[in-house]
């Protein structure tokens, strides 16, 4: 600090801070339309675009009329719009016998759904609170077992279960469907739950156990207020799974019960008379809402889930 | 009376053997700390107390009852883990409370074991908070309040204030010891920290590969080591340790090259037989320097090479033969690298060890 310059400056002022320092300082200037940002944001504005434009056609040509669809203008927004469509597709559209639309289907998949769901995720996560926190005898075999399970075709096992169904009585109906669910979810859920319950720190279980809960004390007064978000997601996967199953929901079902997916398609695929093209469209729209608005309403607590389990915390 | 006894206890996690045949007999009140460096089973041998681990072989009684196939419950033993391991869906109240309720206990009678708790430990203003809503000392205060409301003569405490910072361990330290006093329940301490075993402990016990290496005072652990590990793992800094032979069997010494200790004042075990391989152990702050050094029986000059100011004392680093040498000085000394000092120390508060097994002679 014996420079003259270098006093005398600092004298100047500490408002004079900025003026003192030379060369680059604070913080560091974007450009806003560099090379690079125009490559990423015109990359993601691109793919963007791809995935939402068959969106964009279907929303569109379901509100069109069937003259309007034969001009042929896919692209074109409704002249005039219309909901008939998906009045059509909801209630009065026909699919083989039956001429109700898919009031029928979403109603048989809500019921197929529900229990399953609910089945499916409560022996899950029995079984992995069990795997992950009592190590009985034999635990990694059954583990592997099950790992195994979930990498086994599920068409190899089509027919044994029909013939299985059969024996049981339960072959067409809806409780053997559920049935079916309820089992294939079984090893993905398991492991799922397997992790997370891991992933709690072992001394809350020891904390427990030395307080004196049991194995179903734990489970329900401290295992399971604790995992909330490993049962959203385990309930968006099975959610949007069995709704979206068709090969176990066409094969196990008789056309009174046949789930939703298999009726979509019923409609879509049947060949007499002229082709609806906006009918088509709102009854996939419809058939979809359900896991759409699933994804909507727990999306924030489905990332929480899948972080909590990946990570180790 | 005998409150924890521990028989012959061994356990193996397939072929790797955690803890080898212990035994451990803990008198009631007794404050004991399990010491050790990590993995040499200190806490797994506390889970086996507990009943959170089941034991291969051996017996524990607590309190004169034969517990080792009990559950933790029925054992008579309140915990405390070192990640407070609070649930975090309850309250503070209701923390301290599960345990009660599982024991199905009246309501009255879990409202006042819960009060004094909270009273003993001063949390009574945050019985109704979150685990979340509360500092790291907060948290271990309710985690030492779950093991006190269960009413019970055994406490055991596993590393409870390793995830504290140096400040509130300290004070935490002094919050156990002074909750011991007023309790007289039987304690069971694990921890790494040399510091918190040697305030705290009535008696240690040195853990190393899953065997109990020395249970003693602190005093005795501190200045008659049984063994090398035990002498180089208790004190901060560490004990010096010169190799050499033992000589004369009439007036026995030590020889390390040229340097020779008289060792007349040193308190053998069994007899000084002269042997080839022997190590010598001093610690840092039984080395004495300057004019104090020339009145101990063996005195020596050497040069300093490293000095480490740790605020209350400074530590020297130099060399004695081909040997590091450390001693403790007064901070307020001006040492300076490369000065020359007379060092000396009394072997009587030396610690002689066989160079092949590492036992003290």
């Amino acid at each position: 600090m014996s420079n003259p310059g270098t006093l005398a400056i600092t004298i100047a002022g500490a408002d004079a801070i900025a003026d003192r320092l030379e060369g680059p300082h604070g913080p560091k200037p974007r450009i806003a339309f560099s090379r690079r940002n125009i490559f990423i944001y015109g990359v993601l504005g691109v793919a963007a675009l791809y995935y939402l434009l068959p969106l964009y056609v279907m929303i569109v040509t379901s509100l069109k009329g069937m003259p309007e669809i034969r001009l042929g203008n896919v692209f074109a927004p409704p002249l005039e719009i219309t909901f008939e469509p998906w009045v059509k597709a909801w209630a009065t559209a026909c699919t083989g016998l039956n001429c109700d639309g898919l009031s029928r289907g979403f109603w048989n998949s809500v019921r197929i759904t529900v229990p399953s769901v609910i089945v499916s995720i409560a022996i899950a996560s029995v079984n992995g609170y069990a795997l992950a926190n009592w190590r009985f005898k034999g635990a990694n075999i059954f583990f592997t077992i099950l790992i195994v399970g979930a990498f086994i075709p599920y068409q190899v096992m089509i027919y044994p279960i029909v013939i299985v169904l059969r024996n049981i009585g339960l072959y067409g109906t809806l409780y053997g469907l559920i049935i079916v669910h309820s089992i294939f979810g079984m090893p993905i859920l398991t492991l799922l739950f397997r992790n997370y319950f891991t992933s709690l720190p072992e001394e809350l279980f020891k904390a427990a156990r030395v307080d004196g809960a049991g194995f179903w004390g734990i489970y329900f007064k401290i295992m399971m207020p604790m995992s909330l978000p490993i049962f959203v997601v385990a309930m968006i996967l099975q959610v949007t799974g069995i709704w979206n199953d068709f090969l176990f929901g066409i094969v196990y079902t008789k056309p009174d019960t046949y789930p939703m997916t298999v009726q979509l398609n019923n409609i879509v695929n049947s060949v007499q008379g002229v082709k609806e093209y906006n009918v088509n469209m709102a009854a996939t729209l419809l058939t979809g809402l359900v896991p759409l608005i699933v994804y909507f309403v727990s999306g924030k607590l489905f990332v929480r889930g899948i972080a909590a389990g990946a990570v180790k915390g | 009376m005998t409150s924890v006894l521990v028989r012959d206890l061994s356990l193996n996690f397939g072929l790797i053997e955690v803890l080898k045949k212990l035994n451990i007999e803990v008198a009631e009140g007794e404050f004991i700390v399990l010491l050790g460096p990590s993995g040499c089973g200190k806490s797994t041998l506390l889970n086996c107390i507990a009943g959170l681990l089941d034991v291969s072989a051996g017996q524990i009684f607590i309190n004169g009852k034969n517990v080792t196939w009990e559950e933790p419950k029925d054992r008579g033993i309140g915990m405390v883990f070192q990640s407070y391991a609070l649930y975090p869906q309850m309250t503070v109240e209701g923390n301290l409370s599960f345990g009660l309720k599982n024991a199905r206990l009246p309501r009255d009678e879990i409202a006042k074991r819960v009060a004094r708790a909270a009273e003993i430990l001063q949390i009574e203003p945050l019985l109704q908070r979150k685990p979340a809503a509360l500092s790291g000392g907060q948290r271990q205060r309710v985690a030492i309040g779950r093991a006190l409301v269960r009413d019970v003569d055994v406490f055991l405490f596993d590393e409870p204030l390793s995830n504290l910072d140096a400040k509130l361990r300290s004070e935490l330290r002094v919050e156990i010891k002074r909750l011991h006093q007023r309790l007289a329940n039987t304690m069971i301490y694990v921890t790494h920290d040399q510091i918190e075993a040697m305030t705290l402990a009535d008696r240690i016990a040195i853990m190393s590969g899953g065997e109990i290496q020395q249970f003693d005072s602190p005093q005795a652990i501190y200045n008659r080591p049984v063994n090398r590990f035990v002498a180089g793992f208790v004190g901060s800094p560490g004990m010096n340790f010169l190799e050499g032979a033992l000589e004369g069997a009439g007036t026995p010494s030590f020889r390390a090259g040229d340097i020779v200790v008289p060792l007349a004042r040193y308190g053998f075990d069994n007899g000084a037989a002269p042997k080839d391989r022997v190590v010598l152990g001093i610690r840092p702050e039984h080395i004495f320097h300057g004019a104090a050094a020339s009145s101990q029986p063996f005195s020596k000059e050497i040069e300093i090479e490293i000095v480490e100011p740790m605020g209350s004392d400074t530590l020297v680093w130099s060399k004695l033969g081909s040997h590091n040498l450390s001693f403790r000085v007064d901070s307020e000394k001006p040492l300076k690298v490369g000065d020359r000092v007379p060092v000396g120390f009394d072997p009587a508060r030396a610690s002689l060890f066989d160079g092949s097994s590492g036992n003290r002679l």
